[in-house]
């Protein structure tokens, strides 16, 4: 973000949540500004789920301030999660209504007059592809409608700040499709958090991510600095007459090396060394038959096991 | 606010099948209860004219067709009230209520509200039914609106209790029965506790068991009699749960 800063739509210090001695979140910080995109990124039980029921003032956090458009959602709850649209897990629709009874029930929920609510409702229908099943009862709903129907309810009242938790999980790769093009969409007018283990669904639709692992973050960036954290760190190696496994452990810089089998080597570098050369150099001398060498695909599940699998995770933290 | 939580628990109410059930069911014991009441007492009707002072058809048929709802309702209202809050907690529907700017008192009372309206209707119905021999005999019209008023505040603490226990527990059957014990209880212990505890010369954990007795309460209003204490107590009662519903909610946010 070079552009002069947006105003900043929620921001989250130190925020701490226990579970007796468990500590499901700890001393995590967040800042969303207007019209970006965050992806909160973890393997399960991270506490992905657990930060967003506290920004949403579902669960009281522990410790920490979280403030959404400059108002603390601890002090004045109501004031604050009126700007807030928060999709959970299981969307939380009821199947005996319609889909525009239930948007017109949250619409009266989240305070907007009712003079307001038929016009509202009917543009959230209209922005998640809703409006041929408004009349429908939910419960009869395919899955992938009822998803739609939950962001429809976490928009409908024209919210600052939308939350989703897992958005695409259990939807096919067409409704995936969609959905990723209306998240797109909302983070142009909305500050859009998003939770998610899906790595290219970051990829396709935020601007930052946040990497969170036992409750800390471990990586927060740009999606463009997550590929530069990436590049030129791991190289694929072939060889015809491949040496021990070892031989390639012990050239300088090289960290880990994961035989693929036929001879290929995945071989990831320490940070800020490069022991490509040095690696030709032996090849070479030693006749080992090099046939193809090539930088690994930038991948964003390389940086995903890296950072949550515990290996020097500590020089990943920025 | 508070009208758009109620009428969603109304609607949430007539769409299941089982209020309607009760519904029915509830009208056809205190309707079978009424006729059969009322056939007694045109069998008596001449042998009663021969008293000084003869007790009338309102208090011969009307009250105890009023006792008989109240009976009925302590199995009804834990019923009607079960998934009011545990089932919106299984279904994982609270969300919605929890992330919308409203307070939690706000959600609680507009859920009794809703469960009240109701009842109301039963109440009404159970109101109409002696109101039918209007114009073929002279009624007791202030009996019959103490009656209702006993009813009334009889229901409404019934239903705060009912809506406590729906808070407890996510399964809307151990809710339903968990409020059955809570009656039940207070309803047995809190007829002996305020007459022991008096007797022993503590009138003032006397009267503060007399809250817990429903029962004892409705009695004074059902004879007619308009007992302040006995239209406080249950008043009380009523509060007391809703608070205790409204902390367990926010108990919920602050534990997870």
């Amino acid at each position: 973000m070079t552009s002069p800063a947006p105003e900043l739509t929620v921001s989250a210090k130190g925020l701490a949540r226990h579970y007796g001695k468990h500590a499901a979140v700890r001393g995590l910080d967040l800042e969303v500004r207007k019209g970006e995109v965050l992806g909160l990124l973890g393997p399960n039980g991270a506490g992905k789920t657990t930060t967003m029921q506290m920004l949403t003032g579902n669960l009281a956090p522990s410790a920490g301030e979280i403030s959404v458009c400059g108002i603390d959602l601890l002090e004045q709850p109501v004031a604050a999660k009126a700007r807030i649209g928060y999709l959970p897990e299981t969307p939380p629709l009821y199947r005996e209504l319609t889909v525009a009874e239930y948007l017109r029930l949250a619409a009266r929920l989240h305070r907007l007059p009712r003079a307001g609510c038929e016009a509202a409702t009917s543009r959230a229908m209209q922005r998640c592809g809703l409006t041929e099943v408004s009349r429908k009862l939910i419960g009869t709903l395919s899955k992938g409608y009822q998803q739609r129907v939950g962001i429809a309810q976490a928009i409908v009242h024209e919210p600052d700040l939308v939350i989703l938790d897992e958005p695409t999980v259990g939807l096919d790769p067409n409704q995936i499709l969609d959905i990723r093009a209306l998240i797109r969409e909302l983070g142009r007018a909305h500050s859009v958090i998003l939770s998610t283990h899906i790595l290219t669904e970051v990829e396709a639709v935020c601007d930052r991510v946040q990497i969170l692992h036992h409750g800390e973050v471990v990586f927060s960036n740009t999606i463009a600095g997550l590929r530069e954290f990436q590049r030129g760190r791991t190289v694929t190696l072939s060889l015809h007459r491949p040496p021990a496994i070892e031989t390639l452990r012990g050239i300088a810089g090289v960290s880990t090396v994961d035989a693929d089998g036929d001879g290929r080597f995945r071989i990831r570098f320490a940070p800020d060394v490069d022991p490509t050369a040095a690696l030709v150099a032996r090849a070479g001398a030693e006749d080992w038959g090099l046939h193809q060498l090539t930088p690994a695909q930038t991948s964003l599940e390389d940086v995903f096991v890296h950072l949550t699998r515990g290996d020097s995770a500590g020089d990943s933290k920025q | 606010m508070i009208f758009t939580i109620a009428g969603k628990e109304l609607r949430a109410l007539f769409t299941s099948p089982l209020a309607w059930l009760v519904l029915t069911v509830v009208q056809v014991i205190l309707g079978y209860g009424f006729l059969k009441r009322l056939d007694d007492f045109l069998q008596i009707q001449s042998q009663l004219a021969q008293l000084a002072s003869p007790p009338g058809v309102t208090e011969l048929v009307a009250a105890p067709t009023y006792a008989t709802a109240a009976a009925v309702l302590l199995f009804a209202v834990p019923l009607l009230a079960m998934r009011m809050i545990a089932e919106e907690r299984r279904n994982q529907t609270m969300t919605l209520l929890l992330s919308a700017p409203i307070s939690m008192t706000e959600i609680i009372i507009g859920k009794f509200i809703g469960l009240m309206t109701f009842l109301l209707l039963i109440i009404l119905l159970v109101l109409a039914m002696p109101l039918t021999l209007v114009g073929s005999t002279s009624l007791d019209i202030g009996l019959l609106a103490t009656l209702t008023l006993a009813l009334l505040l009889l229901t409404a603490s019934f239903a705060a209790v009912s809506l406590y226990s729906s808070s407890l527990t996510a399964q809307p059957m151990a809710a339903a029965l968990l409020s059955f014990g809570l009656l039940l209880a207070m309803l047995f212990m809190g007829e002996t506790a305020g007459d022991s505890l008096r007797a022993r010369g503590w009138p003032i954990p006397a009267a503060f068991a007399q809250v817990f007795s429903p029962l004892r309460n409705f009695e004074p209003l059902g004879k007619g009699m308009l007992d302040s204490y006995a239209i406080a107590c249950p008043l009380l009662l009523a509060a007391a749960f809703l608070i205790l519903a409204i902390r367990r909610l926010d108990g919920r946010r602050l534990r997870g």
